[in-house]
């Protein structure tokens, strides 16, 4: 497991002892990774984060164009592994949790602890820090130590 | 669907139960619902699934073929679940003091109506 933010850590580890998931990934709504487990290359990140958030800000359209409130849950249910993509509120704004897990668990598990995965998150946030301008050169800087965090490298 | 729900009102019937849920074993998730006030079907038909399925893998592993009732006895009550068909579980959350014989007669019972 890496995670961006230490207090990320505990809720996600017990999420990943208890529901059996192969990957997890969350994110920031706008696919900004804040922790991964059993991602192996930066670039399968990036690119399920990216994919992962479109998803997601899809349904939002979806949902809209519906006149429905937005969907809780996007379930791709495969033969051998099913993916589910769920977005959450937290202290530090609305998040992405990607989890792929195959017949070892089921999504009704998955989803069990998905949700106190959440709670957990509400809980351990500490209050938000002072924002601050994005600068360009800090972006690379930035991202690069957040790849380090995520893969150790 | 009115089969589930003659299914789930024979069982919520017997006095001392506290819902009765058919779901489906692979997914873990809630097909129907006959639930008391307060009781968290999501998780328990979750929970209940999982538990059946690694019960069942034991119980073949040991030479002892399909567990034909799962009774999983705690402090204060039982919850039971019994196959209902093709990947479909039938369970109950019974209170401490429910009559579980007849609870167990009566899922077995509506599990079979299920499955014909």
């Amino acid at each position: 497991m890496r995670v961006i933010e230490p207090w990320v850590a505990e809720p996600l580890q017990s999420f990943l002892d208890e529901s059996g998931a192969r990957l997890t990934l969350l994110m920031t709504s706008a696919g900004q990774v804040i922790a991964q487990d059993g991602f192996t290359r930066s670039v399968d990140v990036m690119a399920a984060a990216a994919l992962g958030a479109a998803i997601v800000a899809s349904t939002d359209a979806i949902a809209d164009i519906m006149t429905t409130s937005a969907f809780g849950v996007v379930l791709h249910q495969g033969p051998k592994q099913s993916l589910v993509l769920r977005a959450f509120p937290t202290p530090r704004g609305r998040w992405i949790g990607l989890v792929v897990f195959g017949s070892e668990t089921s999504v009704g598990l998955v989803q069990l602890f998905f949700q106190e995965l959440a709670e957990g998150l509400a809980k351990a946030a500490p209050p938000a820090p002072a924002t601050r301008a994005v600068l360009a050169e800090n972006f690379e800087y930035e991202l690069n130590a957040s790849l380090r965090s995520l893969f150790g490298r | 669907m009115r089969n589930l729900g003659e299914a789930l009102e024979r069982v919520t019937r017997v006095a001392g139960i506290r819902g009765a849920m058919l779901v489906s074993e692979s997914d873990g998730l809630v097909v129907a619902e006959a639930l008391a006030e307060g009781l968290d079907g999501a998780a328990v038909a979750a929970l209940a699934a999982s538990l059946t399925l690694r019960l069942r893998r034991t119980a073949t592993s040991a030479g002892l073929a399909v567990p034909h009732v799962v009774q999983l006895r705690a402090e204060r009550g039982t919850v039971l679940s019994v196959p209902a068909g093709d990947d479909l579980l039938l369970v109950a959350v019974a209170e401490r003091d429910a009559n579980l014989g007849l609870a167990r007669l009566e899922l077995r019972q509506a599990a079979a109506q299920l499955g014909s």
